[in-house]
Protein backbone atom coordinates (compact mmCIF):
# COMPACT_ATOMS: atom_id res chain seq x y z
CA UNK A 1 0.00 0.00 0.00
CA UNK A 2 1.81 2.95 -1.09
CA UNK A 3 -0.68 5.72 -1.83
CA UNK A 4 0.74 8.23 0.02
CA UNK A 5 3.91 10.09 -1.13
CA UNK A 6 6.09 9.74 2.35
CA UNK A 7 9.44 10.38 1.02
CA UNK A 8 8.25 13.92 0.58
CA UNK A 9 9.81 15.82 3.20
CA UNK A 10 7.69 19.26 2.70
CA UNK A 11 4.32 19.33 3.31
CA UNK A 12 1.68 21.14 1.61
CA UNK A 13 1.32 23.41 5.11
CA UNK A 14 3.42 25.84 5.57
CA UNK A 15 3.49 28.48 8.71
CA UNK A 16 0.99 30.87 10.29
CA UNK A 17 2.29 33.79 7.70
CA UNK A 18 1.08 33.04 4.20
CA UNK A 19 1.99 35.09 1.27
CA UNK A 20 -1.45 36.53 0.25
CA UNK A 21 -1.60 36.31 -3.46
CA UNK A 22 -4.58 38.54 -3.28
CA UNK A 23 -4.94 40.70 -6.34
CA UNK A 24 -7.57 42.73 -8.19
CA UNK A 25 -6.79 40.54 -11.13
CA UNK A 26 -7.57 37.57 -8.94
CA UNK A 27 -10.69 39.42 -7.57
CA UNK A 28 -12.52 39.99 -11.41
CA UNK A 29 -11.20 36.93 -13.01
CA UNK A 30 -13.25 34.90 -9.75
CA UNK A 31 -16.34 37.78 -11.57
CA UNK A 32 -15.74 36.77 -14.86
CA UNK A 33 -15.68 33.27 -13.92
CA UNK A 34 -19.08 33.47 -11.78
CA UNK A 35 -20.20 35.61 -14.22
CA UNK A 36 -20.28 32.51 -17.00
CA UNK A 37 -20.65 29.80 -14.75
CA UNK A 38 -23.79 31.01 -13.70
CA UNK A 39 -24.86 32.12 -17.18
CA UNK A 40 -24.16 28.39 -18.87
CA UNK A 41 -25.95 26.90 -15.41
CA UNK A 42 -29.11 28.94 -17.13
CA UNK A 43 -28.84 27.78 -20.35
CA UNK A 44 -28.21 23.90 -18.99
CA UNK A 45 -31.93 24.08 -17.66
CA UNK A 46 -33.02 26.13 -20.50
CA UNK A 47 -36.35 25.63 -19.90
CA UNK A 48 -37.07 26.77 -16.42
CA UNK A 49 -34.50 29.91 -17.60
CA UNK A 50 -36.97 30.36 -20.10
CA UNK A 51 -40.04 30.59 -18.32
CA UNK A 52 -38.59 33.40 -16.23
CA UNK A 53 -37.24 35.04 -19.07
CA UNK A 54 -40.72 35.29 -20.51
CA UNK A 55 -42.48 36.26 -17.40
CA UNK A 56 -40.33 39.27 -16.98
CA UNK A 57 -39.91 39.63 -20.55
CA UNK A 58 -43.97 40.00 -20.42
CA UNK A 59 -44.02 41.99 -17.63
CA UNK A 60 -41.04 44.56 -19.14
CA UNK A 61 -43.27 44.49 -22.66
CA UNK A 62 -46.95 45.45 -21.61
CA UNK A 63 -46.21 49.10 -20.33
CA UNK A 64 -43.33 49.41 -23.54
CA UNK A 65 -46.10 48.66 -26.08
CA UNK A 66 -48.55 51.50 -23.99
CA UNK A 67 -45.74 53.59 -23.59
CA UNK A 68 -44.81 53.25 -27.52
CA UNK A 69 -48.14 53.45 -28.88
CA UNK A 70 -48.26 56.72 -26.36
CA UNK A 71 -45.70 58.50 -27.27
CA UNK A 72 -46.55 58.21 -31.15
CA UNK A 73 -50.18 59.71 -30.21
CA UNK A 74 -48.30 62.19 -28.24
CA UNK A 75 -46.32 62.98 -31.45
CA UNK A 76 -49.27 63.01 -33.41
CA UNK A 77 -50.71 65.42 -31.06
CA UNK A 78 -47.85 67.52 -31.22
CA UNK A 79 -48.86 69.03 -34.78
CA UNK A 80 -51.49 71.09 -33.14
CA UNK A 81 -50.70 71.61 -30.18
CA UNK A 82 -48.10 74.86 -30.78
CA UNK A 83 -50.50 76.44 -33.21
CA UNK A 84 -54.45 75.93 -33.04
CA UNK A 85 -55.94 77.23 -35.74
CA UNK A 86 -58.74 79.04 -36.06
CA UNK A 87 -60.78 78.75 -39.54
CA UNK A 88 -62.90 81.90 -40.48
CA UNK A 89 -65.88 80.27 -42.95
CA UNK A 90 -66.66 83.99 -45.10
CA UNK A 91 -70.61 84.68 -46.10
CA UNK A 92 -70.52 83.24 -49.62
CA UNK A 93 -71.63 86.62 -51.28
CA UNK A 94 -69.07 88.62 -49.86
CA UNK A 95 -67.24 90.31 -52.59
CA UNK A 96 -63.78 90.58 -53.11
CA UNK A 97 -62.87 94.02 -51.54
CA UNK A 98 -64.67 93.13 -48.49
CA UNK A 99 -62.59 89.93 -48.56
CA UNK A 100 -59.42 91.81 -48.30
CA UNK A 101 -60.85 94.45 -46.35
CA UNK A 102 -61.20 91.41 -43.68
CA UNK A 103 -57.86 89.97 -44.32
CA UNK A 104 -55.99 93.12 -43.78
CA UNK A 105 -57.60 93.47 -40.74
CA UNK A 106 -57.49 90.25 -39.08
CA UNK A 107 -53.45 90.70 -39.82
CA UNK A 108 -53.30 93.80 -38.03
CA UNK A 109 -55.05 92.64 -35.09
CA UNK A 110 -52.57 92.72 -32.13
CA UNK A 111 -53.99 88.91 -31.38
CA UNK A 112 -53.14 87.44 -34.83
CA UNK A 113 -49.72 85.69 -35.44
CA UNK A 114 -50.94 85.34 -39.11
CA UNK A 115 -53.86 84.94 -41.70
CA UNK A 116 -54.36 83.19 -45.07
CA UNK A 117 -56.80 83.44 -47.35
CA UNK A 118 -57.87 80.07 -49.20
CA UNK A 119 -60.51 81.38 -51.78
CA UNK A 120 -63.27 78.74 -52.67
CA UNK A 121 -61.42 77.66 -56.22
CA UNK A 122 -58.79 77.28 -53.94
CA UNK A 123 -60.59 74.93 -51.10
CA UNK A 124 -62.00 73.18 -53.92
CA UNK A 125 -58.94 72.67 -55.39
CA UNK A 126 -57.65 70.91 -52.51
CA UNK A 127 -60.75 69.32 -51.58
CA UNK A 128 -60.58 67.40 -54.52
CA UNK A 129 -57.30 66.10 -54.72
CA UNK A 130 -57.16 65.19 -51.00
CA UNK A 131 -60.64 63.27 -50.42
CA UNK A 132 -61.83 60.82 -52.90
CA UNK A 133 -65.07 63.04 -54.09
CA UNK A 134 -63.18 64.18 -56.96
CA UNK A 135 -65.92 62.78 -59.25
CA UNK A 136 -68.91 63.80 -57.02
CA UNK A 137 -68.00 67.33 -56.68
CA UNK A 138 -66.79 68.40 -60.42
CA UNK A 139 -70.32 66.77 -61.43
CA UNK A 140 -72.08 69.50 -59.11
CA UNK A 141 -73.37 72.71 -60.93
CA UNK A 142 -71.73 75.17 -58.54
CA UNK A 143 -68.53 75.34 -55.71
CA UNK A 144 -70.53 74.48 -52.59
CA UNK A 145 -67.21 75.53 -50.52
CA UNK A 146 -66.79 78.87 -48.93
CA UNK A 147 -63.82 81.11 -49.10
CA UNK A 148 -61.77 80.68 -45.70
CA UNK A 149 -59.32 82.44 -43.78
CA UNK A 150 -57.08 80.29 -42.00
CA UNK A 151 -55.60 82.28 -38.42
CA UNK A 152 -53.24 81.63 -36.20
CA UNK A 153 -53.55 83.42 -33.11
CA UNK A 154 -50.40 84.33 -30.85
CA UNK A 155 -51.97 83.21 -27.51
CA UNK A 156 -52.64 79.73 -26.53
CA UNK A 157 -54.07 80.11 -24.07
CA UNK A 158 -57.79 78.82 -23.99
CA UNK A 159 -59.10 81.37 -22.36
CA UNK A 160 -57.67 84.10 -25.08
CA UNK A 161 -58.78 82.22 -27.97
CA UNK A 162 -62.22 81.98 -27.07
CA UNK A 163 -62.45 85.55 -26.55
CA UNK A 164 -60.79 85.95 -30.13
CA UNK A 165 -63.50 83.59 -31.41
CA UNK A 166 -66.30 85.36 -29.82
CA UNK A 167 -64.98 88.50 -31.28
CA UNK A 168 -64.64 87.19 -34.69
CA UNK A 169 -67.97 85.72 -34.75
CA UNK A 170 -69.63 88.88 -34.27
CA UNK A 171 -68.38 90.83 -37.74
CA UNK A 172 -71.45 90.36 -40.46
CA UNK A 173 -69.59 89.58 -42.90
CA UNK A 174 -68.44 86.05 -41.25
CA UNK A 175 -70.55 83.07 -41.25
CA UNK A 176 -68.92 81.12 -38.60
CA UNK A 177 -65.81 79.97 -36.92
CA UNK A 178 -64.37 76.91 -35.84
CA UNK A 179 -61.58 75.90 -34.06
CA UNK A 180 -60.00 72.83 -33.04
CA UNK A 181 -58.65 73.86 -29.13
CA UNK A 182 -61.73 71.76 -27.87
CA UNK A 183 -60.71 68.09 -28.84
CA UNK A 184 -56.64 69.25 -29.07
CA UNK A 185 -57.32 69.86 -25.32
CA UNK A 186 -59.02 66.54 -24.97
CA UNK A 187 -56.70 64.79 -26.73
CA UNK A 188 -54.06 66.32 -24.09
CA UNK A 189 -56.04 64.93 -21.33
CA UNK A 190 -56.43 61.74 -22.60
CA UNK A 191 -52.75 61.45 -23.71
CA UNK A 192 -51.98 62.72 -19.68
CA UNK A 193 -54.19 60.21 -18.20
CA UNK A 194 -52.91 57.29 -20.31
CA UNK A 195 -49.07 57.97 -19.31
CA UNK A 196 -50.32 58.18 -15.74
CA UNK A 197 -51.69 54.73 -16.20
CA UNK A 198 -48.16 53.72 -18.13
CA UNK A 199 -46.54 55.01 -14.68
CA UNK A 200 -48.41 53.19 -12.33
CA UNK A 201 -48.76 49.96 -14.63
CA UNK A 202 -44.86 50.41 -15.00
CA UNK A 203 -44.11 50.41 -11.30
CA UNK A 204 -47.16 47.65 -10.66
CA UNK A 205 -45.02 45.08 -13.10
CA UNK A 206 -41.62 46.50 -11.92
CA UNK A 207 -42.79 45.13 -8.45
CA UNK A 208 -44.03 41.72 -10.25
CA UNK A 209 -40.27 41.69 -12.12
CA UNK A 210 -38.90 42.33 -8.52
CA UNK A 211 -40.58 40.07 -6.60
CA UNK A 212 -40.33 36.98 -9.42
CA UNK A 213 -36.41 37.11 -9.62
CA UNK A 214 -36.94 37.48 -5.97
CA UNK A 215 -39.00 34.20 -5.70
CA UNK A 216 -36.02 32.52 -8.19
CA UNK A 217 -33.66 33.25 -6.14
CA UNK A 218 -35.10 32.22 -3.22
CA UNK A 219 -35.45 28.93 -5.00
CA UNK A 220 -31.88 28.67 -6.00
CA UNK A 221 -30.67 29.67 -2.68
CA UNK A 222 -32.71 27.21 -1.39
CA UNK A 223 -31.47 24.22 -3.39
CA UNK A 224 -27.56 25.21 -2.91
CA UNK A 225 -28.25 24.97 0.70
CA UNK A 226 -25.08 22.23 1.03
CA UNK A 227 -22.87 24.51 -1.14
CA UNK A 228 -23.37 27.60 0.70
CA UNK A 229 -22.67 25.95 4.07
CA UNK A 230 -19.98 24.18 2.87
CA UNK A 231 -18.42 27.74 1.06
CA UNK A 232 -19.18 29.58 4.62
CA UNK A 233 -17.09 26.52 6.74
CA UNK A 234 -14.06 27.16 4.74
CA UNK A 235 -14.06 30.54 5.34
CA UNK A 236 -16.07 32.18 2.16
CA UNK A 237 -17.04 35.92 3.05
CA UNK A 238 -20.97 36.85 2.28
CA UNK A 239 -20.38 39.16 -0.79
CA UNK A 240 -18.17 35.77 -1.84
CA UNK A 241 -21.83 33.50 -0.97
CA UNK A 242 -23.72 36.33 -2.19
CA UNK A 243 -22.06 36.61 -6.03
CA UNK A 244 -23.33 34.23 -7.80
CA UNK A 245 -27.17 34.80 -6.61
CA UNK A 246 -26.58 38.13 -7.73
CA UNK A 247 -25.42 37.42 -11.25
CA UNK A 248 -28.16 35.42 -11.44
CA UNK A 249 -30.43 37.99 -10.40
CA UNK A 250 -28.48 39.92 -13.17
CA UNK A 251 -28.86 37.39 -16.54
CA UNK A 252 -32.89 37.02 -15.47
CA UNK A 253 -33.41 40.82 -15.69
CA UNK A 254 -31.29 41.33 -18.48
CA UNK A 255 -32.26 38.20 -20.29
CA UNK A 256 -35.97 38.77 -19.79
CA UNK A 257 -35.08 42.29 -20.84
CA UNK A 258 -34.01 41.04 -24.13
CA UNK A 259 -37.62 39.15 -24.19
CA UNK A 260 -39.42 41.69 -23.62
CA UNK A 261 -37.24 44.14 -26.67
CA UNK A 262 -38.18 40.81 -28.91
CA UNK A 263 -41.93 41.11 -27.59
CA UNK A 264 -42.28 44.64 -28.30
CA UNK A 265 -40.24 44.87 -31.68
CA UNK A 266 -42.53 41.80 -32.80
CA UNK A 267 -45.81 43.66 -30.98
CA UNK A 268 -44.92 46.42 -33.56
CA UNK A 269 -44.52 45.10 -36.46
CA UNK A 270 -47.81 43.17 -36.20
CA UNK A 271 -49.60 46.97 -35.36
CA UNK A 272 -47.69 49.34 -37.92
CA UNK A 273 -49.44 48.80 -40.82
CA UNK A 274 -53.11 48.88 -39.53
CA UNK A 275 -52.48 51.95 -37.40
CA UNK A 276 -50.35 53.55 -40.31
CA UNK A 277 -53.03 52.42 -42.87
CA UNK A 278 -55.62 53.92 -40.54
CA UNK A 279 -53.90 56.84 -39.90
CA UNK A 280 -52.81 57.83 -43.91
CA UNK A 281 -56.51 57.75 -44.64
CA UNK A 282 -56.95 60.49 -42.29
CA UNK A 283 -54.44 62.90 -44.70
CA UNK A 284 -51.23 61.80 -42.63
CA UNK A 285 -47.95 61.08 -43.12
CA UNK A 286 -47.24 58.47 -39.86
CA UNK A 287 -45.09 56.56 -39.21
CA UNK A 288 -44.53 54.35 -35.76
CA UNK A 289 -41.70 55.01 -34.09
CA UNK A 290 -40.35 52.33 -32.05
CA UNK A 291 -37.89 51.72 -29.22
CA UNK A 292 -34.56 53.63 -30.68
CA UNK A 293 -31.55 52.47 -29.57
CA UNK A 294 -30.89 55.10 -26.42
CA UNK A 295 -34.39 53.30 -25.19
CA UNK A 296 -33.11 50.12 -25.93
CA UNK A 297 -29.75 50.56 -24.17
CA UNK A 298 -32.69 51.86 -20.84
CA UNK A 299 -34.13 49.10 -21.06
CA UNK A 300 -31.50 46.34 -20.74
CA UNK A 301 -29.89 48.50 -18.19
CA UNK A 302 -33.19 48.87 -15.61
CA UNK A 303 -33.62 44.88 -16.80
CA UNK A 304 -30.16 43.91 -15.32
CA UNK A 305 -30.93 46.48 -12.36
CA UNK A 306 -34.43 45.04 -11.53
CA UNK A 307 -32.64 41.96 -11.43
CA UNK A 308 -29.81 42.31 -9.26
CA UNK A 309 -31.73 44.41 -6.86
CA UNK A 310 -34.26 41.53 -7.02
CA UNK A 311 -31.65 38.70 -6.30
CA UNK A 312 -29.62 40.79 -3.23
CA UNK A 313 -33.05 41.56 -1.47
CA UNK A 314 -33.58 37.58 -1.95
CA UNK A 315 -29.96 37.14 -0.97
CA UNK A 316 -30.32 39.55 2.33
CA UNK A 317 -33.40 37.85 3.60
CA UNK A 318 -32.28 34.53 3.38
CA UNK A 319 -28.63 34.11 3.19
CA UNK A 320 -28.09 35.29 6.69
CA UNK A 321 -30.64 32.37 8.04
CA UNK A 322 -28.36 29.35 6.06
CA UNK A 323 -25.62 28.71 8.45
CA UNK A 324 -23.45 25.32 8.77
CA UNK A 325 -24.55 22.71 11.31
CA UNK B 1 -3.59 29.13 19.49
CA UNK B 2 -6.44 27.91 21.20
CA UNK B 3 -7.58 28.65 24.67
CA UNK B 4 -10.99 27.27 26.23
CA UNK B 5 -11.60 29.32 29.87
CA UNK B 6 -14.48 27.66 31.71
CA UNK B 7 -16.51 26.38 28.39
CA UNK B 8 -20.03 24.87 28.98
CA UNK B 9 -22.31 24.18 25.82
CA UNK B 10 -26.04 23.18 25.94
CA UNK B 11 -27.62 22.81 22.69
CA UNK B 12 -31.52 23.57 22.57
CA UNK B 13 -33.59 21.40 24.88
CA UNK B 14 -30.30 18.65 25.48
CA UNK B 15 -27.74 18.33 28.00
CA UNK B 16 -24.89 19.88 28.68
CA UNK B 17 -22.68 18.64 25.86
CA UNK B 18 -19.44 20.50 27.73
CA UNK B 19 -19.14 21.20 30.81
CA UNK B 20 -16.89 23.94 32.40
CA UNK B 21 -13.88 22.79 29.63
CA UNK B 22 -10.78 24.27 30.33
CA UNK B 23 -7.64 23.79 28.08
CA UNK B 24 -4.85 25.85 26.02
CA UNK B 25 -3.18 24.40 23.02
CA UNK B 26 0.21 26.33 22.33
CA UNK B 27 1.37 27.81 18.95
CA UNK B 28 2.97 24.12 16.84
CA UNK B 29 1.60 22.07 19.10
CA UNK B 30 0.01 18.48 18.64
CA UNK B 31 -2.66 16.70 20.56
CA UNK B 32 -5.28 14.18 20.30
CA UNK B 33 -8.68 14.65 21.38
CA UNK B 34 -10.70 11.72 23.05
CA UNK B 35 -13.37 10.27 24.37
CA UNK B 36 -16.40 8.07 24.02
CA UNK B 37 -18.90 8.41 21.24
CA UNK B 38 -21.21 11.76 22.33
CA UNK B 39 -18.30 13.31 24.77
CA UNK B 40 -18.32 16.87 23.17
CA UNK B 41 -15.32 15.81 20.72
CA UNK B 42 -17.44 17.19 17.55
CA UNK B 43 -18.82 19.79 19.47
CA UNK B 44 -15.46 21.19 21.05
CA UNK B 45 -14.11 21.75 17.21
CA UNK B 46 -17.45 23.15 16.48
CA UNK B 47 -16.73 26.02 18.98
CA UNK B 48 -13.34 26.52 17.84
CA UNK B 49 -14.67 27.41 13.71
CA UNK B 50 -18.12 29.13 15.38
CA UNK B 51 -19.96 26.86 13.89
CA UNK B 52 -21.48 26.72 17.47
CA UNK B 53 -21.41 29.43 20.49
CA UNK B 54 -20.32 28.42 23.84
CA UNK B 55 -23.47 28.95 26.19
CA UNK B 56 -20.57 30.02 28.93
CA UNK B 57 -17.64 30.67 29.19
CA UNK B 58 -14.81 32.00 26.46
CA UNK B 59 -13.34 30.14 23.51
CA UNK B 60 -9.34 31.98 22.32
CA UNK B 61 -8.22 31.17 18.94
CA UNK B 62 -5.15 33.01 17.97
CA UNK B 63 -5.58 35.39 20.84
CA UNK B 64 -8.66 36.46 19.54
CA UNK B 65 -11.85 36.17 21.90
CA UNK B 66 -14.74 34.41 19.94
CA UNK B 67 -17.27 35.40 21.93
CA UNK B 68 -16.27 39.27 20.97
CA UNK B 69 -16.06 38.29 17.22
CA UNK B 70 -18.60 39.85 14.70
CA UNK B 71 -20.55 37.81 12.19
CA UNK B 72 -18.66 39.83 9.68
CA UNK B 73 -15.52 38.64 11.04
CA UNK B 74 -16.12 35.20 11.04
CA UNK B 75 -14.34 34.02 7.84
CA UNK B 76 -11.45 35.69 8.80
CA UNK B 77 -11.09 32.98 11.58
CA UNK B 78 -12.40 29.81 9.23
CA UNK B 79 -9.57 31.37 6.89
CA UNK B 80 -7.12 30.42 9.33
CA UNK B 81 -8.27 26.65 10.35
CA UNK B 82 -7.97 24.03 8.23
CA UNK B 83 -10.89 21.62 9.36
CA UNK B 84 -11.06 17.66 8.52
CA UNK B 85 -15.01 16.89 9.30
CA UNK B 86 -16.28 14.03 10.39
CA UNK B 87 -18.88 14.01 7.61
CA UNK B 88 -16.69 15.33 5.05
CA UNK B 89 -18.63 18.09 4.15
CA UNK B 90 -17.36 17.69 0.20
CA UNK B 91 -19.82 19.42 -2.35
CA UNK B 92 -20.94 16.79 -5.14
CA UNK B 93 -21.99 18.51 -7.83
CA UNK B 94 -18.42 19.68 -8.07
CA UNK B 95 -14.75 17.76 -9.01
CA UNK B 96 -12.38 16.87 -6.56
CA UNK B 97 -10.03 19.47 -7.50
CA UNK B 98 -13.43 21.79 -7.20
CA UNK B 99 -13.81 20.64 -3.95
CA UNK B 100 -10.15 20.88 -2.56
CA UNK B 101 -9.84 24.40 -4.48
CA UNK B 102 -12.59 26.14 -2.58
CA UNK B 103 -10.55 27.62 0.34
CA UNK B 104 -8.18 29.37 -2.46
CA UNK B 105 -10.89 30.49 -4.63
CA UNK B 106 -12.75 32.10 -1.60
CA UNK B 107 -9.41 34.23 -0.84
CA UNK B 108 -8.71 34.87 -4.65
CA UNK B 109 -5.54 33.01 -5.62
CA UNK B 110 -4.77 33.55 -9.51
CA UNK B 111 -5.75 30.25 -10.99
CA UNK B 112 -2.23 29.05 -11.90
CA UNK B 113 -1.32 28.82 -8.24
CA UNK B 114 -4.50 27.59 -7.21
CA UNK B 115 -4.29 24.81 -9.80
CA UNK B 116 -0.38 24.15 -8.41
CA UNK B 117 -1.33 24.22 -5.03
CA UNK B 118 -4.39 21.90 -5.22
CA UNK B 119 -2.34 19.11 -7.04
CA UNK B 120 0.24 19.38 -4.48
CA UNK B 121 -2.34 18.60 -1.80
CA UNK B 122 -4.25 16.23 -3.82
CA UNK B 123 -0.82 14.19 -4.32
CA UNK B 124 -0.11 14.17 -0.78
CA UNK B 125 -3.07 12.52 0.47
CA UNK B 126 -2.09 10.12 -2.45
CA UNK B 127 -5.15 10.84 -4.92
CA UNK B 128 -3.22 11.89 -7.51
CA UNK B 129 -5.29 11.73 -10.60
CA UNK B 130 -8.49 11.82 -9.32
CA UNK B 131 -9.03 15.33 -9.63
CA UNK B 132 -11.47 15.37 -12.48
CA UNK B 133 -13.59 12.54 -10.61
CA UNK B 134 -17.01 13.67 -8.75
CA UNK B 135 -16.81 12.69 -4.93
CA UNK B 136 -20.01 10.36 -5.40
CA UNK B 137 -17.44 7.93 -7.26
CA UNK B 138 -14.91 7.84 -4.73
CA UNK B 139 -14.97 5.30 -1.44
CA UNK B 140 -15.55 6.55 1.73
CA UNK B 141 -11.85 6.56 2.28
CA UNK B 142 -11.35 8.46 -0.75
CA UNK B 143 -13.66 10.89 0.11
CA UNK B 144 -12.10 11.55 3.46
CA UNK B 145 -9.01 11.92 1.71
CA UNK B 146 -10.16 14.72 -0.39
CA UNK B 147 -11.45 16.37 3.03
CA UNK B 148 -7.58 16.36 4.50
CA UNK B 149 -6.49 17.68 1.10
CA UNK B 150 -8.93 20.61 1.28
CA UNK B 151 -7.99 21.16 5.08
CA UNK B 152 -4.43 21.82 3.98
CA UNK B 153 -4.16 23.47 0.79
CA UNK B 154 -4.51 27.15 1.63
CA UNK B 155 -1.84 26.20 4.43
CA UNK B 156 -3.73 27.06 7.72
CA UNK B 157 -1.98 28.02 11.29
CA UNK B 158 -4.99 25.45 12.85
CA UNK B 159 -5.18 22.11 11.75
CA UNK B 160 -8.84 20.40 13.19
CA UNK B 161 -9.14 16.74 12.21
CA UNK B 162 -12.41 15.15 13.15
CA UNK B 163 -12.00 11.40 13.12
CA UNK B 164 -9.29 11.76 10.03
CA UNK B 165 -9.12 7.84 10.06
CA UNK B 166 -12.78 6.97 11.04
CA UNK B 167 -12.87 5.70 7.18
CA UNK B 168 -9.43 4.14 6.36
CA UNK B 169 -7.40 0.69 6.71
CA UNK B 170 -4.67 0.47 9.82
CA UNK B 171 -1.86 1.34 7.20
CA UNK B 172 -3.26 4.01 5.44
CA UNK B 173 -4.28 5.71 8.59
CA UNK B 174 -0.90 5.56 9.94
CA UNK B 175 0.19 7.29 6.79
CA UNK B 176 -2.08 10.07 7.66
CA UNK B 177 -1.30 10.70 11.40
CA UNK B 178 2.29 10.77 9.66
CA UNK B 179 1.18 13.45 7.05
CA UNK B 180 -0.27 15.41 10.47
CA UNK B 181 3.07 15.02 12.26
CA UNK B 182 4.76 16.68 9.08
CA UNK B 183 2.43 19.69 9.34
CA UNK B 184 3.30 19.85 12.88
CA UNK B 185 6.63 20.02 12.22
CA UNK B 186 6.45 22.89 10.32
CA UNK B 187 4.90 25.01 12.61
CA UNK B 188 1.13 23.94 12.21
CA UNK B 189 -0.93 23.71 15.60
CA UNK B 190 -2.98 20.28 15.21
CA UNK B 191 -5.70 19.03 16.84
CA UNK B 192 -6.99 15.74 16.03
CA UNK B 193 -10.49 13.70 17.46
CA UNK B 194 -9.85 10.03 17.28
CA UNK B 195 -11.26 6.79 18.49
CA UNK B 196 -8.44 5.08 17.63
CA UNK B 197 -6.84 4.68 21.14
CA UNK B 198 -4.47 2.09 20.07
CA UNK B 199 -2.97 4.43 17.17
CA UNK B 200 -2.63 7.57 19.86
CA UNK B 201 -1.20 5.83 22.54
CA UNK B 202 1.60 4.80 20.12
CA UNK B 203 2.49 8.61 18.55
CA UNK B 204 2.72 9.71 21.96
CA UNK B 205 1.48 13.52 21.79
CA UNK B 206 -0.95 14.99 24.14
CA UNK B 207 -4.25 13.54 24.77
CA UNK B 208 -7.29 15.47 25.81
CA UNK B 209 -9.62 12.86 26.79
CA UNK B 210 -13.40 14.10 27.30
CA UNK B 211 -16.24 12.19 28.84
CA UNK B 212 -19.91 13.49 29.25
CA UNK B 213 -18.59 16.64 28.10
CA UNK B 214 -16.35 17.03 31.27
CA UNK B 215 -12.43 17.03 30.70
CA UNK B 216 -10.50 14.72 32.48
N1 LIG C 1 -27.09 19.90 16.99
C1 LIG C 1 -27.29 19.27 18.17
N2 LIG C 1 -28.45 19.45 18.85
C2 LIG C 1 -28.65 18.84 20.03
N3 LIG C 1 -27.79 18.04 20.61
C3 LIG C 1 -26.61 17.81 20.00
C4 LIG C 1 -26.31 18.42 18.75
N4 LIG C 1 -25.07 18.03 18.37
C5 LIG C 1 -24.62 17.21 19.35
N5 LIG C 1 -25.54 17.08 20.32
C6 LIG C 1 -25.37 16.30 21.56
O1 LIG C 1 -24.21 16.75 22.21
C7 LIG C 1 -23.48 15.67 22.73
C8 LIG C 1 -22.05 15.68 22.19
O2 LIG C 1 -22.09 15.45 20.80
P1 LIG C 1 -20.78 15.42 19.89
O3 LIG C 1 -21.19 15.34 18.48
O4 LIG C 1 -19.94 16.56 20.29
O5 LIG C 1 -20.12 14.06 20.37
P2 LIG C 1 -18.80 13.37 19.81
O6 LIG C 1 -17.88 13.25 20.95
O7 LIG C 1 -18.31 14.07 18.61
O8 LIG C 1 -19.37 11.94 19.41
P3 LIG C 1 -18.87 10.97 18.22
O9 LIG C 1 -17.62 10.33 18.67
O10 LIG C 1 -19.97 9.99 18.10
O11 LIG C 1 -18.70 11.82 17.01
C9 LIG C 1 -24.25 14.41 22.34
O12 LIG C 1 -25.00 14.01 23.48
C10 LIG C 1 -25.16 14.87 21.24
O13 LIG C 1 -26.38 14.18 21.32
MG1 LIG D 1 -18.13 13.63 16.62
Amino acid sequence: MNALKKNSSKPVGGASVQSQTFSIAAYLSNHKKVGTETLIKLFKTWFASLMTWLVIGIAFALPLILYILLNNANQLGGEWQGKPRISIYLKADLGAAETSTLLNSLIQNEAVASAKLITAEAALAEFQTQSGFKDVLSSLPFNPLPAVIEVEPKAVSPASLKLLVTKLADQPSIESVSFDLDWVERLFAILALGERFVTALSVFLGLGVLLSIGNTIRLAIENRRAEIEVVKLVGGTDSFVRRPFLYLGFWYGLGGALFAWLMVQISLIFLSSPIERLLHSYQNEFYLVGLGFVETLILLASGAFLGVLGAGIAVGRHLHQIEPT
Amino acid sequence: MIKFDQVSKRYPGGREALARVNFELADAEMAFLTGHSGAGKSTLMKLIILMEKASQGQVFVDGINLNRLSRRHIPQIRRKVGVVFQNHQLLFDRTVFDNVALPLTISGHQPREIGRRVRAALSKVGLSGKEKQYPVALSGGEQQRVGIARAVVNKPPLLLADEPTGNLDPELSKEIMNLFEQFNQVGVTVLIASHDLELVKQLGYRQLTLSKGCLL
